[in-house]
């Protein structure tokens, strides 16, 4: 519903034939005999019909189980439907998609004005409409658009038998698999045979075998007699992935999705498909079997493994996270979400993680109090020269801790700051070729064109050994920014704040452990300019703390001056009233959909495809 | 504030002197005296005891054979007729479970087993017995016949860790159960 209002509507709903409309028209009505002489009378405006009322706003009147409402042209019957808070239970319609029509669930009754006899004017009503001649078979409400003066029924007699009907066709060869399917809990099939099904099995015979537990790809996994041919995953991979991997063999009651012959479902853009199947024909390799998914908690973040910054839908029990889900935005990633990006997620709860801040003393690294490692940790950067002290943050990090790393290299007066630049190939989809998070937030925080400038300075300081103490924040020196493990020993004093051990730590003077992605707060800006929200689901493992915590402890023990804001949203706070793209933004202000802060001139290849397809009219968007 | 005089029954001449019920009293006392101590307690058989007094000399004496086959004692895993464990961690008793006592880690059956056609098992299956309050919504709930209450009742234990029922203990406790719907049979 929400994507509709916003395309369609204007996020705005228009109900209309109150009851002084139709008043007004029926006034009209006593002094003209006919509508149709009304055009040169004073007062025409009051004796419109509402069809030409609705017609001159594009729109249609449609009556849904009894009520009048106006619609735009051209809108499926279903989504009117949903405009008025009705339901009509559908598989194989998706928004995103084509409608083949081919579920048959959403069977509803339609009804139009029957055809007036030759030479006949139509016979309006008392508010103007035409009677309504239902008719006597249902038609797919998912597949037809409305017209004026159309009546749809959502309810009855002939609705409810034919929707239980189609339910029990669709159970007959359905295993009871739900005590092992990992769909289950949120599978259209359990609830609308709950709420339209019969309860008892009338099939006698013997249910048709097809494969179950097949191999199709690397992350995804079929059951054949779990699938209910609503064809939803093939026409993704034909739509929207563009490899048509997948279709149907055999016939009639063997029909059953297959993968094409010699190849493999092995798109990055899979774990998609398990998604929209409405059963768990398709279900997620990498979720299989972990947990059920009533146990889990949804929290609202985003994805930071790309520039996109595609929205997701953190899954959660306790204190560990479960899987990855995109969640939709229209602007962002539609309802999509590429494998690699979602399945990020397992070094959350890698052995590898650093727990406690660690200073090395005599070669060794000594675990500590936080106290003690931000004291040593500043004591190091202190003594040096300004021009011997660098920080390199990374384009991963959210606009607060950006800020608070922009404010430690202003407090230790160093003009040497910089993100790494992490630079991929886009797959012309939702995978930005620009793989850091936040590098236009970067930009418009460090007030520069590009935030990845003074890498390579900063590179050869240390390598000859200009640069004598070093900051860096979540990132390995020994990757993208193209050191080597005997430039680390050059330098006389290292900070690094890390979530996972790894060679930059190992050679730091002092370790500082993070948090996930998963275990904060934040805000990011994508390459479009959206600036978009992460939020906390879990808590940080261990000791280690939120990054911008110690930052804001280290910046508080650099600069005297500066005291740290209490939780987040202060850092956020100063950073709207400092940074000018910033201004008047608030946590509250971004909601689940983001902002638009800066113009980047960016696009996201795979919203351009989708807003094409709406525009000609192959799906709803 | 209406006050509302109370009069006082009025008693016989044997009902003031009170001394004839308190020898009525006694006598039926020294009754069940004498016959406990000749080992004719009352009940002794519906209780199992010696017939010295009712009280029945638990441990050494139990009332197990009187309890019924719907007892709900303590919760245990069953295997089926062909030694399967029925229980394939749906987790729909973990959900249940009033006071979270029952904590299942779901896994998978490796393609080599006999029954790797039902994909799915427990890995681990810990019943918290200080948790327990043996309230049955488990085999209740239990869509597979996996999960029964039985008649054992002496639970103990020296630690907590020893009160946490693993999976070999349940499946120890529960032993096979025959006659049951055998729903992964060979058309499954």
């Amino acid at each position: 519903m929400k994507y509709f209002t916003k395309s369609l509507y204007g996020g705005k709903l228009h109900l209309h034939n109150n009851r002084v409309a139709g008043l007004r028209w029926a006034r009209a009505k006593a002094i003209k005999t006919s509508p149709t002489m009304s055009e040169d009378a004073p007062g025409v405006t009051e004796q419109k019909l509402p069809k030409d009322l609705a017609a001159e706003k594009g729109m249609v009147n449609v009556q849904i189980d009894g009520e009048w409402i106006q619609v735009p042209r051209g809108t499926r019957m279903i989504e009117a439907t949903k405009l008025v808070g009705k339901e009509v239970p559908h598989y194989c319609y998706h928004p995103k998609l084509s409608s083949p029509g081919n579920c048959r669930m959403c069977l509803v009754q339609m009804g139009m004005p029957p055809r007036p006899a030759p030479g006949a004017d139509p016979a309006y009503d008392d508010n103007g409409f035409q009677e309504i001649g239902w008719m006597p078979r249902p038609v797919i409400a998912c597949a037809n658009t409305v017209a004026e003066n159309m009546g749809i029924r959502t309810t009855g007699e002939l609705v409810e038998t034919t929707r239980e009907g189609v339910m029990e066709f669709l159970l007959i060869n359905h295993p009871l698999d739900c005590p092992i399917c990992d769909q289950a809990g949120e599978c259209k099939l359990q609830e609308f045979s709950v709420e339209h099904g019969r309860g008892q099995s009338r099939f006698q015979e013997t249910k048709i075998k097809k494969p179950k537990n097949v191999d199709i790809g690397k992350n995804i996994r079929l059951d054949d007699e779990r699938c209910i041919m609503c064809s939803r995953c093939i026409r993704f991979m034909d739509e929207v992935a563009e490899e048509s991997v997948l279709g149907f063999s055999e016939r009639g009651t063997h029909t059953s999705v297959t993968v094409h012959p010699g190849r493999r479902l092995d798109n990055n853009y899979s774990l998609n498909t398990a998604d929209i199947c409405p059963v768990g024909a398709l279900t997620s390799n990498d979720f299989r079997f972990q947990m059920r998914v009533w146990f889990l908690k949804e929290t609202k973040s985003i994805d930071l493994n790309c520039g996109t910054g595609c929205n997701t839908t953190i899954w959660t029990r306790g204190n560990e996270v479960f899987r990855i889900t995109p969640r939709e935005n229209n602007e962002v990633n539609s309802a999509w979400m590429p494998d690699s990006h979602r399945l990020g997620f397992h070094h959350l709860h890698s052995d590898a993680r650093l727990t406690a801040p660690m200073v090395k003393k005599d070669g060794q690294h000594k675990e500590t109090t936080w106290i003690e490692a931000v004291n040593k940790a500043a004591e190091g950067l202190r003594m040096r020269q300004a021009s011997e002290v660098a920080v390199i943050a990374s384009g991963r990090m959210s606009n607060e801790e950006l800020f608070l790393a922009k404010k430690i290299a202003d407090a230790l007066g160093t003009d040497l700051l910089s993100i790494v630049p992490r630079q991929g190939e886009s797959d012309g989809k939702l995978v930005s070729a620009d793989r850091n998070a936040n590098t236009t937030g970067a930009g418009l925080i460090f007030g520069t064109e590009d935030p990845a400038a003074k890498v390579d300075a900063i590179r050869e300081g240390v390598r000859s050994g200009k640069i004598k103490a070093l900051v860096t924040l979540q990132e390995n020196l020994l990757k993208e920014a193209g050191l080597k493990k005997e430039d680390l020993e050059k330098l006389d004093h290292l900070v690094s704040s890390h979530i996972l051990a790894n060679p930059t730590a190992a050679n730091s003077d002092v370790v500082l452990p993070g948090a996930g992605f998963a275990e904060k707060r934040g805000t990011y800006v994508n390459v479009t300019g959206r600036l978009q929200r992460s939020n906390q689901a879990i808590l940080a493992q261990g000791n280690s703390r939120d990054d911008w915590e110690t930052l804001a402890a280290l910046l508080e023990t650099l600069d005297k001056d500066y005291k740290a804001p209490a939780s987040v949203d202060g850092v956020f706070k100063a950073l709207a009233l400092e940074v000018e793209a910033f201004n008047g933004q608030s946590f509250g202000s971004i909601g689940d959909q983001g902002v638009i802060i800066s113009e980047t001139g960016v696009t996201i290849p795979l919203i351009e495809q989708e807003k094409a397809r709406v525009a000609s009219g192959q799906i709803i968007g | 504030m209406a006050t509302i005089k109370v009069t006082r029954p009025k008693l016989s001449v044997g009902e003031k002197i009170y001394f004839g019920s308190i020898f009525k009293g006694m006598i039926v006392t020294l009754r069940h005296a004498f016959k406990s101590v000749m080992g004719k307690s009352r009940g002794a058989d519906e209780f199992n005891s010696s017939g010295v007094g009712i009280t029945m000399q638990y441990p050494e004496q139990k009332w197990d054979d009187e309890l019924p086959e719907y007892y709900r004692g303590t919760p245990a895993l069953v295997t089926d007729e062909l030694d399967r464990e029925r229980c394939v961690s749906c987790q729909l008793c973990e959900f249940i479970c009033p006071p979270k006592a029952i904590k299942i880690t779901p896994g998978e059956i490796p393609s080599n087993d006999e029954w790797s056609k039902v994909e799915k098992r427990p890995q681990e299956f810990d019943i918290d017995m200080i948790r327990c309050i043996y309230c049955g919504m488990c085999e209740e709930v239990c869509p597979e016949q996996a999960i029964y209450l039985r008649p054992d009742y002496i639970v103990t234990g020296t630690s907590r860790k020893e009160m946490v029922h693993g999976k070999d203990r349940l499946y120890e406790i529960g032993g096979k159960r025959i006659g049951l719907v055998n729903k992964w049979n060979e058309l499954k």
